[in-house]
């Protein structure tokens, strides 16, 4: 049903407080017409994986900034997969280029780095959660 | 499993079993509304009625959210496995909403089954989503069921107050118990909270909800047993109230079934589920008559002042009902 | 003029006063040998109430600001390394930058430490870290700034435990400790207990430093994170100083003479792109601190009215495209924080949009102001731009928003500022204005209706792979893990225990100061974890509610 709005966890994982980002992120969506299940700071994958399941969301947006994506970007794929959920995990963040291939590598569908436009994010991340469906 | 292709069968087959994601599944179908709700609800219908509904309402800013989560601490120490529904409001403009609720219900607590809905622009989507959604959480074996919604439009107080036991949250100093009575909640309050009670102007906040109350009892709106509903002080900064904010819903369960009003209340509830399902099937079906060419035809009659306005709406209404096996449009926003 | 007289007085005063002030032994005069007075324009003169000149009579003609470089990374020890690199490079103070562990008040051996340990600044677990981060310096001598909050009570314990065995009076130690726990609730994030808790171990930290250590900053009153988080100019300057009356309120409700301490509160603004709106800012931010200090707190003391203020550039204007433009940026917002009047400066590095910067970045960032100080003349003359039409305008601008932002506080918190910014913190304005604001900026640059050089406009030119980034080597986190643990086995346990016992007992009683028993826990060798989470057990943890 594509008239049903696209629901996404927003979460930062871990210690880094750093929320600009991430609330930028959530009124964009929300003015794309997206449903932003906002869950803010310190959480762990075992939570953003309970709540994907209670909320049914459709994609996973984590935002990461300081050198941890390579540790946790990978660990929350690989919970979202062995609770066998298919969602799309959207890393954004300062992330060097050199880091962008590994992330790809371990399921991480789309990177969105510094400056990238309100519309490139809608875009990628409605991309990232059709392709799937 | 996203989109996959589990019928709700499958689903509800995994969900009795505790399995998160099918609960979560379901939910969605139910939000989504046409046909797969409808099976949904057949499939849930017959087992639910176990589960006690509550409602938590009261304005942005009111602590409620804090307060639900010192609240269901209380619920799972007394060895009930509560779910949560948590309604926000979607932006009028761009149907998008910032779901928060959860946050502020201390979602480290997991065991707590928890479910953000956005209005998603829809007053009738959302009379219909929130007791089917209910309804699913009650089959696979929640029970409390507490749906939060800020207190502000007819649909989400409709909603909230629709529960067996409706928990209305003020706070101090800020004329909610005013605002409260404006907007209609003060007759549906089971159970006042005044939250906050630290702040200056708690009392005074206590005083001005006596005051109404006083009010209403004497303009004869209070429960026909004559039970008036009781004021609890909480402060969720220390936790303070909680408990005996749980003490008073149990309490006040236990006076609807001694007093035979709870089979009353759900049969209202129903009563007001059935309405919104059939005056939006009716809706719906008077405007496809309205934009089919009969229906243009009548406008254009009655604008040449052919017809009077009372023929033309009996035209229509003729046309409406005959075509109750029309299927209803698929629910959800049409955008 | 009836004001002629005392404009006339207004003048002889601060002649008077400048002619009492040593002066930097050098030629006040044009490059090409124009003498040039110390002040141009009418008063109220620099140094005079309500101090919108400047905190002094000679600003940087007696003094240059303090070039004072943000410093930190891996183990103590390298951090130690670059310090002494930086005194032998003619800065004149240190800047501690701790990781983030540390900053959160847990041990680098905390489950979410992982990858973090060392990164983004020094790891500090126990008071070994901080003797090997200060070793072969004398702590009498240096002025040190600590930029930390949640847990800065216990980075304080563990310098003065640390001065205490070099045989260093307390009293003799200089510097600043950030310790301005409110920012971090509306902006930064790094909180760790609830806000009225934190209140408490800050007030015991204001009472402790004001009656032992004279020299000491105990409060750094910050903006620097709010504009980060996505503020204005107006929001950042109107948040502080909120925060600032909210610490002035907290101490005299803890029972302290507001002259007892407000002279040793400082603060800690940004400098930001938009150049006189920047000034405007500095300016007001001085006007307001003085008049709100006499008028509503009733400071007596003249020092307790000046805001003086460290400044940084802003980290968030820096952008990855083509990184060596942020040198261009970097050295107009230093040019703006000293025509502002500022104390002290942090120059950014260009390349950490990025990454920490690499050495030869931050000694770029610090020949900056070099080249300001010594080069461009601006520090002959005091508040150069006073008196400009546009600059007195966005002054009165500027102070006419932030009283806006006042008066919604004041309301908020049933006539106090303190209670307000509570109120703001729990019902979320301040996240929510911060989040506002950024946005309302992006879809500025989104809509091309702002340009941002390389972002979005004058693209060409950008060559990633050349960039040169400090990375930082994995064996940090395993040498400090080890560093811990042996830290751990060397200790006696039970002196652990018991120190941490009497902390608990000391923290559940308000009046009691905690800072003395956090002394002692720090020099039984407990670690700054250890010590967080037996105060957590009185004071619970804070989590964050406000969404939008």
């Amino acid at each position: 049903m594509t008239d049903t709005p696209i629901r996404i966890v927003l979460a930062k994982i871990g210690f880094d407080g750093h929320d600009r980002g991430l609330r930028m992120v959530a009124r964009i969506l929300r003015d794309a017409g997206f449903e932003v299940i906002y869950l803010g700071l310190r959480q762990t994958t075992e939570n953003v994986v309970a709540v994907v399941e209670q909320e049914d969301a459709d994609a996973v947006g984590l935002s990461m900034h300081n050198a941890q994506h390579l540790t946790l970007a990978p660990k929350m794929v690989k919970s979202l997969r062995s609770a066998g959920l298919d969602v799309p995990v959207i890393l954004g963040g300062v992330v060097p280029d050199q880091d962008i291939a590994p992330l790809l590598e371990a399921g991480v569908a789309v990177i969105l780095g510094p400056g990238t436009s309100a519309e490139d994010v809608v875009r990628s991340v409605r991309e990232a959660v059709t392709s799937r469906s | 499993m996203k989109r996959d292709s589990s019928t709700p069968v499958e689903l509800f087959d995994a969900a009795i079993t505790g399995h998160r994601h099918a609960i979560g599944r379901l939910l969605s179908l139910v939000e989504q509304g046409g046909a797969s709700a409808d099976a949904v609800s057949a499939l849930t219908h017959e087992k639910s009625g176990a589960a006690m509904v509550i409602g938590i309402t009261g304005p942005p800013g009111s602590g409620k959210s804090s307060l639900l989560s010192q609240l269901l601490k209380e619920v799972v120490a007394a060895g009930f496995r509560p779910a949560v529904i948590a309604v926000d409001p979607s932006s009028p403009l761009t149907g998008g909403a910032i779901l928060g609720d959860r946050v502020r219900i201390d979602a480290t607590d997991t065991a707590t089954f928890i479910r953000s809905i956005a209005t998603r622009g829809h007053s009738g989507g959302l009379a219909l989503a929130v007791p089917g959604a209910v309804r699913v959480l009650d089959a696979v074996g929640f029970n409390p069921i507490i749906i939060e919604t800020v207190g502000v439009g007819q649909v989400e107080v409709d909603v909230t107050a629709s529960a067996d036991t409706t928990i209305v949250v003020a706070n101090p100093g800020t004329g909610d118990a005013v605002q409260a009575n404006k907007a209609g909640l003060l007759e549906v309050a089971d159970i006042f909270v005044v939250n906050k009670s630290d702040l200056p102007g708690s009392d005074d906040a206590r005083r001005d909800l006596e005051l109404m109350l006083d009010l209403s009892h004497m303009t004869g709106q209070e429960d026909s047993t004559g039970r008036r509903p009781p004021i609890i002080m909480a402060n969720s900064l220390e936790g303070s109230g909680a408990a005996e904010l749980w003490a008073a819903v149990v309490e006040h369960g236990e006076h609807l079934v001694a007093t035979n009003q709870l089979s009353a209340r759900r049969a209202k509830r129903q009563l007001a589920e059935l309405r919104s399902r059939v005056s939006d099937a009716l809706m719906d079906a008077l405007d496809s008559e309205l934009a089919s060419k009969h229906g243009a035809d009548i406008v254009v009659a009655l604008s040449d002042r052919r017809i009077t306005p009372t023929e033309a709406s009996s035209q229509i209404i003729s046309r409406v009902i005959r075509t109750d096996e029309r299927p209803a449009r698929p629910r959800g926003p049409q955008v | 003029m009836a004001n002629d007289s005392e404009a006339n007085n207004d003048r002889q005063a601060w002649q008077d006063a400048y002619d009492r002030t040593p002066l930097r032994d050098v030629d006040f005069e044009t490059m090409s040998g124009i003498p040039v007075e110390p002040v141009y324009g009418g008063g109220p003169y620099p140094g005079q109430y309500p101090f919108t000149r400047g905190i002094r009579p000679s600003m940087y003609r007696s003094r240059l600001w303090t070039m004072r470089m943000f410093a930190g990374f891996g183990t103590a020890e390298d951090t130690n390394g670059r310090f002494k690199e930086i005194l032998r490079n003619g800065g004149t103070g240190l800047s501690t930058a701790f990781d983030m562990p540390t900053l959160m008040g847990r041990d680098s051996d905390h489950e979410w430490a992982l990858g973090e340990v060392g990164r983004a600044g020094v790891a500090i677990d126990t008071l070994a870290d901080m003797r090997d981060l200060f070793a072969d310096i004398d702590l009498g001598s240096v002025s040190t700034s600590m930029t930390i909050n949640g847990p800065a009570h216990i980075i304080m314990a563990m310098y003065i435990a640390l001065a205490e065995e070099n045989s260093v009076d307390r009293a003799a130690l200089s510097g600043t400790i950030q310790n301005d726990i409110l920012k971090e609730y509306q902006a930064q994030k790094e909180y760790i207990f609830p806000p009225r808790p934190s209140m408490r171990l800050i007030t015991d930290l204001i009472r402790f430093t004001a009656a032992e250590m004279p020299r000491w900053h105990p409060v750094s009153v910050s903006g620097y994170h709010i504009r980060e988080a996505g503020s204005n100019a107006a929001q950042e300057l109107a948040f502080t100083l909120a925060n600032g009356f909210a610490y002035v309120e907290a101490a005299i409700a803890a029972g302290m003479d507001v002259d007892d301490f407000a002279p040793r509160l400082s603060f800690f603004f940004n400098s930001h792109s938009d150049f006189f709106e920047e000034i405007g800012k500095f300016r007001a931010a001085r006007r307001i601190w003085a008049t709100w200090m006499k008028e509503r707190y009733g400071a007596r003391d003249e020092r307790s009215m000046l805001c003086r203020f460290h400044t940084q550039t802003a980290g968030v204007s820096l952008t990855a495209q083509q990184p060596e433009i942020n040198v261009a940026r970097v050295a107009l917002q230093a040019l703006a924080a000293v025509l502002g009047g500022s104390q002290s400066l942090h120059t950014d590095s260009f390349d950490e949009a990025m990454a920490l910067p690499t050495e030869d970045a931050a000694r770029i960032a610090l020949r900056t102001q070099q080249i300001i100080a010594y080069e461009t003349g601006v520090a002959s003359v005091a508040d150069p731009l006073g008196g400009s039409a546009y600059v007195e305008w966005m002054t009165d601008e500027i102070e006419r928003r932030a009283e806006d932002i006042f008066s919604h506080l004041h309301e908020l918190g049933g006539g106090s500022i303190l209670e307000g910014v509570y109120a703001g913190i729990d019902n979320g304005y301040f996240v929510g204005a911060i989040a506002d604001s950024g946005y309302r900026f992006e879809r500025a640059v989104n809509a091309g209706r702002r340009i941002v050089v390389g972002v979005n406009e004058f693209t060409d030119g950008d060559h990633p792979s050349d960039r040169n980034l400090l990375r930082i080597d994995p064996q940090v986190e395993a040498n400090q893990l080890k560093r811990l643990a042996d830290v751990k086995q060397s200790r006696d346990e039970s002196l652990v225990r018991t120190s941490l016992e009497q902390l608990v007992t000391d923290a559940a009683d308000p009046t009691i100061n905690t800072i003395p028993a956090t002394i002692k826990a720090v020099q039984a060798l407990a670690t700054e974890g250890e010590i967080v989470a037996a105060l957590e057990t009185v004071f619970g943890t804070y989590v964050e509610t406000a969404v939008m």
